[in-house]
């Protein structure tokens, strides 16, 4: 089902692990749903004076989708100004990896999301000015995280419940 | 390919030579209509006639209680259904949280076409509350379908206690008992109808039977010319019902020498996994299948430790969210109350009877390095 870019970024995986000097950092996900992300991203400016992404890492939970994209992302983001940056789209990194079986889409947004919050931090921490388009893409990402968070309270207030003989969730899937 | 360590067998398993050898012949020699008159239906008939009857032998039960169908799935849809339609009195089901879907999901059916079904919780170790389903037993309850090994975390339950409970309350038992057959001492003493499928155990794809003990009247699902007594309709699968039988008899002759093994295997698994920091057994520790352990590994998703481990040439399975196309974990960790991160994280490692020492421990040398890439990669990290 996967492309053999798509495995070969699983498989060697790009930019990966902790970044101790970073400029900004975006989080995205939610365990509930099986995808984090954190990206990394160190910036400075270039001899012609524009800022760009210098240095770029992450750190995964996710299938094997998520830790391709994530790769993947990081690659193209790479010495890219932030400008530049800003228009990397989930679009762009599935097709960059010959595409993305349509369930795992979500976890190609889940990595330009990952990005976007990072260059979202490091606008508003030096007070530059924020294009339009990326506030509102952060506002709909911190609305959803909102609303992941809210999930998540309930499951885990299932799950306590849980721990008496009650279960949580409904029946949905098993493999054989 | 040829390579690879196949550690899936409660997914399906390998054909066994024997078996191929014995169902080789119906396919392009002893190719006659089981129904015909001449010689070669009368042939095809005889086959499955002994294969009928080493396996009702193999149960203790007599030949005409043996209906073959299509697999497990069928079986469990023609127990089921097939007894709801023909006791339209009474109209009422139990069941248990982590049934396979092929029980599940009939019992879903019956409930939008007016049925009440009872679903019972399992612990955390996987098993039913026997005082549970006493209570939920009514005076309109039909059937109790309670599975008597888990395809998952390999949790067995008490099928005997079960059926001692139906008896007396006069409820039909039937028991899903794919993974336990031939796996486990399965006395059917009380138990009304039984489904099994014959790929779990070197047997062939598309092939199983339900035992319907005399007395019980099914509704068939199937309306053609007949067959099987009327119960299941379709010309039968000569080949398939001799690999059937092959299967069987090969898996209860050796299942003595075959389980021991596996559950050695099964301890070494769970003892070096244990080894790993971050890990817990999903399941019973002793009431449980011998080829199958399900493990979860703190800080990881499933379906990238499949996919590494695949990339070592070695086979599993994860019940992880990721992994399914509905996103959703596996309804049978969320019933046993395994905490949503840890479900995240699931792996089950199951072994056949052509599974060797060598496998296991190439997979446990591969297993802690998979974890640890795996970990390195992830935000969460263990112990923090
Ligand atoms: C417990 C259990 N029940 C039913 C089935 C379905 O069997 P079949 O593949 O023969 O339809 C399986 C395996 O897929 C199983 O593990
Ligand atoms: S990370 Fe869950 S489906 Fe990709």
């Amino acid at each position: 089902m996967y492309t053999e870019k798509v495995i070969e970024h699983f498989r060697h995986p790009h930019n990966m692990g902790k970044m101790k000097d970073y400029s900004a950092v975006g989080k995205v996900g939610n365990i509930v749903c099986g995808d984090v992300m954190w990206l990394y991203i160190k910036v400075d400016k270039d001899p012609k004076g524009r800022e760009i992404i210098c240095d770029i890492s992450w750190e995964t939970f996710g299938c094997t989708a998520a830790i391709a994209t994530s790769s993947m992302v990081s690659e193209m983001a790479k010495g890219k100004t932030l400008k530049e940056a800003i228009a990397i789209t989930n679009k762009n990194v599935a097709s960059e990896l010959d595409g993305l079986p349509p369930v795992k889409m979500h976890c190609s947004a889940l990595a330009a999301d990952a990005l976007n919050e990072a260059i979202y931090e490091y606008l508003t921490q030096n007070q530059h000015e924020i294009p339009d388009a990326l506030k509102r893409r952060h506002e709909r990402l911190a609305k959803e995280m909102a609303s992941l968070e809210e999930r998540y309270k309930a499951f885990l207030a299932k799950e306590q419940v849980a721990n008496g003989t009650k279960t949580a969730g409904d029946v949905k899937h098993a493999p054989d | 390919m040829d390579k690879c360590i196949y550690l899936d067998n409660s997914a399906t398993t390998p054909v066994a030579a024997e078996v191929l050898e014995a169902m080789t012949p119906y396919f392009c020699e002893a190719y006659g209509n089981a129904s015909s008159l001449h010689a070669s239906g009368r042939e095809a008939r005889q086959a499955i006639e002994k294969g009928r009857a080493e396996i009702a032998a193999i149960l203790g039960v007599s030949p005409s209680e043996i209906v073959f169908t299509s697999g497990a799935t069928e079986a469990n849809n023609l127990a089921i259904i097939g007894m709801a339609f023909a006791h339209e009195e009474k109209r009422h089901i139990i069941t248990s949280k982590i049934e396979h879907h092929a029980v599940l999901y009939p019992c879903q059916w019956l409930e939008s076409q007016g049925y009440e079904v009872t679903t019972l919780d399992v612990d955390k170790t996987g098993r039913i509350d026997l005082e549970q389903l006493k209570d939920a037993i009514r005076k309109d309850t039909l059937l109790v379908s309670i599975m008597a090994g888990n395809n998952e975390i390999g949790t067995l339950q008490p099928v005997e206690e079960i059926g001692a409970i139906c008896r007396e309350r006069g409820v039909a038992f039937h028991t899903d008992a794919v993974q336990a057959y031939g796996k486990v001492q399965l006395s059917t003493d009380s138990i009304d109808l039984l489904s099994v499928s014959a790929h779990k155990l070197h047997g062939p794809k598309g092939v199983g039977f339900l035992m319907v003990r005399k007395g019980f009247s099914l509704t068939p699902l199937l309306h053609g010319g007949g067959h099987e007594g009327g119960r299941r309709s379709g010309t039968e699968n000569t080949p398939g019902i001799v690999g059937l039988a092959a299967s069987s008899s090969l898996a209860f002759n050796k299942m003595e020498e075959t389980t021991a093994r596996m559950r050695r295997f099964k301890r070494r698994l769970i003892e070096a996994i244990h080894a790993i920091p971050g890990t817990r057994l999903n399941g019973h520790e002793t009431e449980s299948l011998p080829h199958i352990v399900n493990v979860s590994f703190q800080g990881i998703e499933g379906e990238s430790l499949v996919m590494k481990l695949d990339e070592h040439g070695i086979e599993t399975s994860t019940g992880s969210a990721c992994s399914s196309p509905t996103l959703e974990p596996s309804h049978v960790l969320l019933a046993i109350s395994v905490p949503i991160s840890m479900a995240h994280g699931s792996l089950r490692i199951s072994t056949g009877r052509q599974t060797t020492r060598e496998e296991i421990d190439a997979f446990l040398d591969v297993l802690p390095r998979v974890v640890e890439e795996l970990r390195a990669i992830s935000p969460f990290k263990v112990g923090e």
